[in-house]
């Protein structure tokens, strides 16, 4: 596959190491209350659509940055490929 | 001799050659097929299973009878097709799968047993008893089944790996591919232009129709001039494009040596390459496929095709009478080519209800008997008969993304979707475009519009060609008669074989292909699948679409595992790290251990030391009374710094580091977010908002790729950043007593225990070049780590050996590191497995509760919170002089050892020169509350069974006193 870097343009895959779901960006707050229901949904529960799916990518054999990559796991388009970052602070993350 | 007049086959020129030992000779331009045929050798293999003599039947890589082992010695290659090996000075090849010859084969008797070898058989026969199938039934069948030998030998080629990119790839250099690449290539297109022949040209080398009014050979080989002189176009020809991946990335294996005897020196005998394309044409072209009657197989049966391929390309007949049988009009091109060459050719057209009911001949092709239509039978005298029922597209590549096929039934075949494969379409004989002209076309077309969308103009001047229709009318196979038919040639499966596969319920096509091993050999069923599937279709009463089809998964043709591995192979196979002391060690005699890339020294020999545990145990004791030097080079470093990189590191470590002060190192345990430990190591904080992290070697990657995860992923805005500097400093552990002693020689500093005490860390000189100090120990001794630019890391490990000479400090290497980790009680690697968590490590109190970390939260859940679950305890035996096992599990005593009764194992395990006896760490359960206790400690693969003590994990200077000195 090729992932079209943001910064860098399209790179072949091997270049990435694979994560796994983008909604690992929403990690709950720890010392909030229900805790730790909220990190088993989150460490253990996860969508596995066939079809569009947000993940994360890292270039790990290029400038490290993590990435959310939106590919369609049935036919194996990329829609979309964005700096984790980028995506993370759009969603409400910060410090 | 069968060689007449005409061909591209070079007659000024004569190779030498042997088929089992006897010698034949050829021309440059034959292949290993046509030189047979053409010294009338036309038994050329026995099939797989029943030991049917056999010859080849196609001229190209779909061949499924005439496999060979190719070369001798090291380079000798089983189940090579004598159909695509380019002829050679001194080749040599040998028959497979005949005992004790290719005329007189033993194991011809399964041909008499047919009826016991059906489809299915393996599995109905060789059920019971079950213990019989590994050391009775499987040996068996092996011998007697299989195809060619393997050397044994190591190969003695290079393979090569290679990446290309280009505008357009175009996969066949027939009238179509080559349409496509002069249209492309006058248009300036960065074109790549593979073809799996020797020759470029397809079907064009092997007919006599006219291309612009000159042979189509002579103006295919004028296209490949002109294409050879574009600067933007890479001609590939030996290159077999095997398949398609996604997102324009195809793979292909160029045979770069395989048309010479040896490969020239410094060259690959193969290149696999990876072709990045934007667009792609598919031109594969077709394959001819057979109409199966009985006793089908013998040698001299063959496609049309291929009978006029080899008289028109090769200058070969292959036969003096010869008779064709075809149900299609390009069939009659095989007639109408060889009459011209003056010989003997009959015509049975199926369209006109004339069939070949049975061939006769045993070791290759005599007489055939013929059914007319008006139902009179003959039997004709001929040597060779040419069989067509019609032609397949090779969609092969265009289903690797498992898009189906369709089915056309004007042409009676499958073509391949559009938009199989986005960016690629499909032209010429692989889309069904038959004619010379439609492939011309299709070609020059297809590829305007695939450079259109690439923003290249380009416009084609096709040449005029024939356009003539294929005719056919449908026939599969002749209804007649009890014996078999084949329709998988290389397989043996027969029409009977799918009539049985019917009768048990296995029509699904996955399903006969299966239990027939229709199309499942190394050709992949390229001239016999779509026959078995109009033979199950005529079964079932279903159309053949209905039946279904076959996809097709890359390699398109089988590929050398050589060439796959590339370079990785042997030493190669992954790279290897050496640290900075690696020549020093080398030069001592040092003896290494793989530590994952890295070499790490494993223990240092002195002279009179014959067993490693002699080298071991002297390391340890003199590191302990006066100094002991080690390369840590290889645990992973990262430098944090920014101004939230305290923050930073209270949320990756489980224990605090808020509260680090400047100049101080602290251990620091890593978690998983599900509250296993991931890692563990020393945090250094060099400045205000600088820190310097270490980690395991084994972990350095994935502990680097975590941190940027946290960094990036969850706390996008804190102020922090990260390099990895694993490979910037070479640093090296001095522990021991003398270790201070040893160092003042060489720092610029004051280390003295008042400036610099346990614990502390900081930047230093070493004879005015920088260098970091850390207080730190593994070993439990007083022990600095001294890390110095990589560069002067070999002069460092130099200047400690000459500093340390007056103490008699030693070099010691990850033995005596790992013994004296376990007689402190520190985990390592084998603690640190991935399913432990810090409770089970005797380390539960490190995790703080006041602040949120990754993996605290479920570091607190149920099961792993109970009481009952595993904690790190020490380990010795009862009896002194009984060894440890390490792996063994802890059983109470008089308890049977099995699963239900085991109480947890031991991770590691050393001889402890110390105490004089083994020790070890482990994992008990409740183990916290067990010391004293005794138990057994069993590894029933070792075959040990000893009673042990459980005691405190830390054996040598519990209290630590030897570390602040």
């Amino acid at each position: 596959m090729i992932i079209n870097h943001p910064l860098l343009g399209p790179r072949d895959s091997q270049e990435f190491v694979y994560l796994g779901d983008a909604a690992l960006i929403h990690r709950p707050d720890g010392m909030a209350e229900g805790a730790l229901d909220k990190f088993i949904d989150y460490t253990y529960l996860r969508d596995n659509p066939a079809g569009v799916h947000r993940e994360l990518w890292y270039h790990e054999q290029g400038d490290r940055s993590w990435l959310v990559v939106t590919r369609n796991t049935v036919s194996h388009e990329i829609t979309a490929v964005d700096l984790a970052r980028d995506v993370a602070r759009t969603e409400g993350r910060s410090k | 001799m069968s060689r007449i007049s005409g061909g591209q086959i070079d007659r000024s020129k004569t190779l030498r050659f042997s088929f089992d030992g006897v010698n034949y000779t050829g021309h440059p331009g034959d292949t290993l097929a046509s030189a047979l045929l053409a010294n009338n050798v036309r038994l050329m293999g026995r099939s797989f299973k029943y030991h049917r003599p056999r010859g080849v039947i196609s001229a190209g890589s779909e061949e499924p009878n005439a496999i060979v082992e190719l070369r001798t010695g090291a380079r000798q290659e089983p189940n090579t097709r004598a159909t695509v090996i380019e002829l050679f000075d001194g080749l040599q090849a040998q028959s497979q799968n005949r005992w004790p010859s290719l005329k007189f084969d033993a194991m011809a008797i399964n041909d008499r047993l047919s009826p016991f070898f059906a489809a299915g058989f393996y599995y109905k026969t060789f059920m019971w008893p079950a213990a019989f199938w590994e050391k009775i039934y499987e040996p068996i069948i092996r011998r007697a089944a299989g195809l060619g030998s393997l050397s044994k030998q190591d190969d003695p080629d290079d393979y090569d790996k290679g990446f290309l990119h280009c505008d357009l790839l175009i996969i066949g250099a027939g009238p179509a591919g080559l349409s496509a690449a002069l249209t492309a290539g006058r248009a300036g297109a960065r074109v790549i232009l593979a073809d799996e022949d020797f020759r470029m040209g397809g079907r064009l080398n092997a007919e006599t129709l006219d291309v612009g009014g000159a042979a189509g050979a002579d103006w295919a080989m004028n296209v490949v001039l002109e294409l050879s002189t574009m600067q933007n176009v890479r001609l590939m020809p030996r290159t077999t494009v095997l398949g398609a991946f996604d997102h324009g990335i195809y793979s292909a294996v160029e045979r770069v040596s395989d048309h010479l005897a040896t490969p020239l020196p410094g060259k690959p005998r193969q290149i696999l390459w990876r072709i990045y394309t934007k667009r792609t044409i598919l031109a594969a072209g077709a394959t001819e496929r057979p109409i199966a009657f009985e006793n089908n197989d013998r040698p001299g049966i063959m496609l049309a095709g291929a009978l006029r391929a080899y008289a028109n390309r090769w200058g070969v007949a292959v036969g003096e009478k010869i008779a064709v049988f075809t149900n299609n009009d390009d069939g009659l091109r095989t007639v109408s080519d060889l009459k011209a060459k003056g010989l003997n050719v009959t015509l049975i057209d199926a369209r006109k209800g004339d069939e070949v009911i049975d061939s006769a001949g045993r070791l290759g092709l005599k007489s055939i008997t013929v059914r007319r239509g008006n139902g009179q039978t003959e039997t004709l005298q001929v040597s060779a008969l040419g069989v067509s029922g019609g032609w397949n597209p090779n969609l092969n590549i265009a289903s690797n993304h498992r898009g189906r096929p369709i089915w056309d039934d004007q042409m009676c075949a499958f073509l391949p979707a559009p938009e199989s494969i986005a960016g690629m379409t499909c032209v010429g004989a692989a889309a069904g475009a038959m004619s010379t002209h439609a492939a011309l076309t299709t070609g020059a077309t297809h590829a305007i519009a695939a450079l259109a969308e690439l923003g290249i103009a380009a416009t084609a001047d096709v040449p005029k060609a024939e356009d003539a229709p294929l005719n056919l009318t449908p026939a599969w196979y002749v209804h007649s008669g009890k014996g078999r038919a084949w329709v998988d040639q290389q397989n043996d499966v027969t029409v009977k074989d799918v009539k049985l596969a019917k009768q048990e319920g296995f029509v699904s096509v996955e399903h006969l292909k299966r239990y027939t091993t229709l199309g499942m050999a190394t050709d992949q069923g390229k001239t016999g699948n779509v026959l078995g599937l109009a033979v199950m279709a005529e079964l079932t009463g279903k159309t053949i679409p209905q039946t279904g089809t076959t996809i097709y998964r890359p390699p398109y043709t089988p590929v050398a595992m050589g060439a796959l591995g590339g370079r990785a192979r042997g030493h190669d196979f992954k790279p290897t790290r050496q640290t900075p002391s690696h020549k020093w060690a080398t030069e001592q005699g040092a003896i290494f251990v793989e530590v994952g890339y890295w070499l790490r020294t494993q223990w240092l020999p002195r002279a009179g030391e014959t067993t490693w545990r002699q080298s071991v145990d002297r390391e340890v004791l003199q590191t302990r009374k006066s100094a002991g030097i080690c390369d840590v080079t290889t645990l992973g470093k990262i430098d944090i710094q920014g101004t939230d990189a305290g923050l930073f590191l209270d949320r990756v470590y489980a224990n605090t580091f808020g509260t680090l002060a400047v100049g101080k190192v602290r251990y620091g345990l890593m978690l998983r977010e599900d509250g296993m430990v991931m890692d563990d190591g020393t945090t250094a904080r060099m400045g205000q908002n600088e820190y310097v992290m270490t980690t395991t070697t084994a972990n350095a990657v994935p502990v680097f790729r975590h941190l940027e995860y946290c960094r990036q992923v969850l706390w996008p805005d804190l102020d922090v950043q990260l390099i990895s500097t694993t490979e910037a400093w070479a640093q090296y552990s001095v522990a021991g007593p003398n270790a201070r002693k040893l160092l003042e020689k060489l720092v610029d500093q004051d280390i003295s225990d008042a400036a610099f005490p346990y614990m502390a860390c900081g930047n230093i000189t070493v004879q005015g070049t920088r260098a970091r100090l850390f207080r730190i120990s593994f070993s439990g001794e007083r022990a600095y780590e001294i890390a110095v630019p990589t560069r002067y890391g070999d002069a460092m490990i130099r200047g400690l050996i000459e500093a340390g000479r007056e103490f008699d400090a030693v070099v010691y290497g990850t033995e005596a590191l790992g013994v004296m980790r376990v007689e402190k009680g520190h985990v390592a690697g084998n603690e640190l497995n991935g399913q432990s968590s810090a409770l089970n490590m005797g380390l539960g109190k490190m995790v703080s509760r006041k602040k949120d970390s990754i993996g605290m939260v479920l570091s607190q859940r149920e099961g792993m919170t109970a009481p009952n679950g595993y904690r790190l305890v020490g380990v010795k035996p009862v009896d002194p002089a009984q060894p440890l096992t390490a792996g063994a599990h802890f059983l109470a005593k008089g308890a049977e050892a099995v699963a239900a009764n085991d109480g947890g194992w031991l991770t590691s395990v050393v001889y402890s020169p110390h105490l004089g006896h083994s020790i070890g760490l482990g994992y008990l359960k409740s183990g916290d509350s067990r010391k004293g206790e005794r138990m057994r400690s069993v590894n029933l693969l070792a075959k040990t069974d000893v009673e042990v003590e459980i005691v405190s994990p830390h054996f040598f200077d519990p209290e630590g006193e030897r570390l602040r000195g």
